[in-house]
């Protein structure tokens, strides 16, 4: 019968081990931590991955996928480290060293250490069902707290995207609306009620928004975005703007600060039945202006107030953008960048087609001859 | 005979239609077919040998101004969706 002793002893004789100095010499090394969650909460080696053991076999090839290339993998005191790098060379990893002393003596020895940010438990509990996500997890959930999201527009999109952004916690949601809440918007715009009748929209928006989820930092702008007063909402510093707003002008000042100052815009825009998505990541990709260089003539683009709108309409576009906005904010998946989601919720059916950025694009074009704000409500009635 | 989109704004030019059909070996050639069938449709989107500058036509998902314009061929399976741009958020 072999002791734990006897069988630490025996594992060590088959694995390498190695000093700090010598690990930190190592080009290219994958840094993995082994430790149990709560130990990596205290503090990891900074650029380490945490592969607690008991998921070493299942999870290392996500983590290190290159089996040719070195890995140093660490436990508290160099024991489970070296059970673990035994594993590793039985998966075909080719130069394993288990790092001798552990995060003990690293830390011991004033080598830096990096001190994980985490979510507190009530936040945990809140965001459970992304913390299940990989593609989102904490890492991903940290980012979206961290996110400044603006919104154009408190009403029929505005009102869905601003209550999923909310509860998805966005840190920071920005809301730009100069009207008032009226009976004809209760139809659609769910983030309004009969108690917040005669209220600012933005005022509406940001009480709901609280009664959802108080840890979002509401900025409310009672305004109409103007070249005026862009500037000045801008430069509150945001991530990311969610546009849904309800006239062409608006959208084409957006588009050109957008890109100007670099923020991607989640595009929306619903008439009846029918829906347009798209994301404009300036550079990366076309803007509004490569997409529709002019707009239509005023009696082809009546309102919603003029020609109505479906009331489930704006929810799904609006949730179509908010998807968007949270992939972006968290860094993950094929954001719709080059390509316009159209929607037909009469056929139920979707189609995409591509949009291209324009090498001669007025503003984001090769040689760009719009470099200040335009009139854009003379250049919308032409 | 290929499927061309009709956008919800120019709906009652085309009688109330979602989609019409128009034939034509190219883009030209089903604008010219369409504006024959559905006048008052035809002339909104394409007048004077030109696709009228704020509606965007897309052949099987590819916009024409990115390809060969009023040239790009068009199969009988294609679809031609013609869009405008919407500006609604209300």
């Amino acid at each position: 019968m072999t002791t734990y002793r006897e069988l630490l002893q025996q594992t060590k004789t088959e694995i390498e081990e190695i000093d700090a100095r010598g690990a930190q010499a190592l080009d290219g090394a994958a840094w993995i931590d082994v430790r149990e969650d709560d130990e990596w909460q205290e503090g990891h080696i900074p650029g380490a991955l945490h592969v607690a053991r008991g998921y070493l076999e299942s999870r290392i090839e996500a983590a290190a996928p290159d089996k040719s290339a070195p890995v140093v993998v660490y436990c508290a005191a160099g024991n489970r480290s070296a059970f673990s790098a035994k594993t590793l060379q039985e998966l075909g990893y080719e130069h394993v060293y288990s790092l001798a002393g552990g995060f003990t003596d690293w830390k011991r020895n004033g080598n830096e250490i990096t001190m994980p940010r985490t979510l507190s438990p009530e936040k945990r509990t809140r965001y459970s069902r992304h913390l299940l996500i990989p593609e989102i997890g904490e890492e991903g959930q940290l980012k979206l707290l961290d996110s400044k999201i603006l919104l154009i527009g408190a009403g029929g999109l505005g009102s869905p995207t601003s209550l999923y952004l909310a509860a998805a916690g966005i840190g920071t949601l920005g809301i730009i609306d100069a009207d008032i809440v009226d009976e004809t918007n209760l139809q659609r715009q769910i983030a309004h009620s009969l108690e917040t009748l005669g209220t600012p929209k933005v005022d509406s928006a940001k009480r709901a928004i609280e009664a959802l989820n108080p840890d979002v930092n509401v900025v409310t702008y009672r305004e109409r975005l103007t070249s005026e007063n862009i500037d000045r909402i801008l430069d509150d510093g945001w991530d990311l703007i969610v546009d849904g707003a309800d006239n062409f002008p608006t959208r084409y000042l957006v588009n050109d600060a957008s890109v100007w100052r670099g923020i991607p815009v989640v595009h929306g825009s619903i008439y009846r039945f029918e829906g347009q998505v798209t994301v404009f990541k300036p550079h990366d990709g076309p803007c509004y202006r490569c997409l529709f260089p002019e707009p239509p003539p005023p009696e082809l683009a009546p309102s919603c107030a003029e020609g109505g709108v479906l009331g489930v309409l704006p929810g799904i576009v609006g949730t179509l953008q908010t998807n968007e906005a949270i992939k972006l904010a968290a860094g993950i998946g094929e954001p719709l960048i080059g390509r316009l989601l159209l929607l037909d919720a009469l056929a139920t059916e979707f189609t995409e087609v591509k949009i291209e950025r324009r090498s001669d694009c007025p503003v984001c074009g090769d040689h760009p001859t719009i470099t200040e704000y335009i009139d854009y409500v003379e250049f919308c009635a032409r | 005979m290929s499927v061309v989109r009709v956008p919800p704004v120019l709906r009652a030019e085309a009688g109330g239609a979602r989609e019409v059909e128009a034939s034509g070996a190219n883009v030209r050639e089903v604008l010219e077919d369409l504006t024959a069938r559905l006048p008052a449709l035809g002339t909104k989107v394409y007048g004077e040998g030109e696709i009228q500058s704020f509606v965007n036509v897309y052949v099987d998902g590819e916009d024409v101004r990115t390809r060969d314009g009023l040239e790009t061929p068009v199969r009988e399976t294609s679809t031609v969706i013609l869009l405008p741009a919407m500006a609604g958020g209300c």
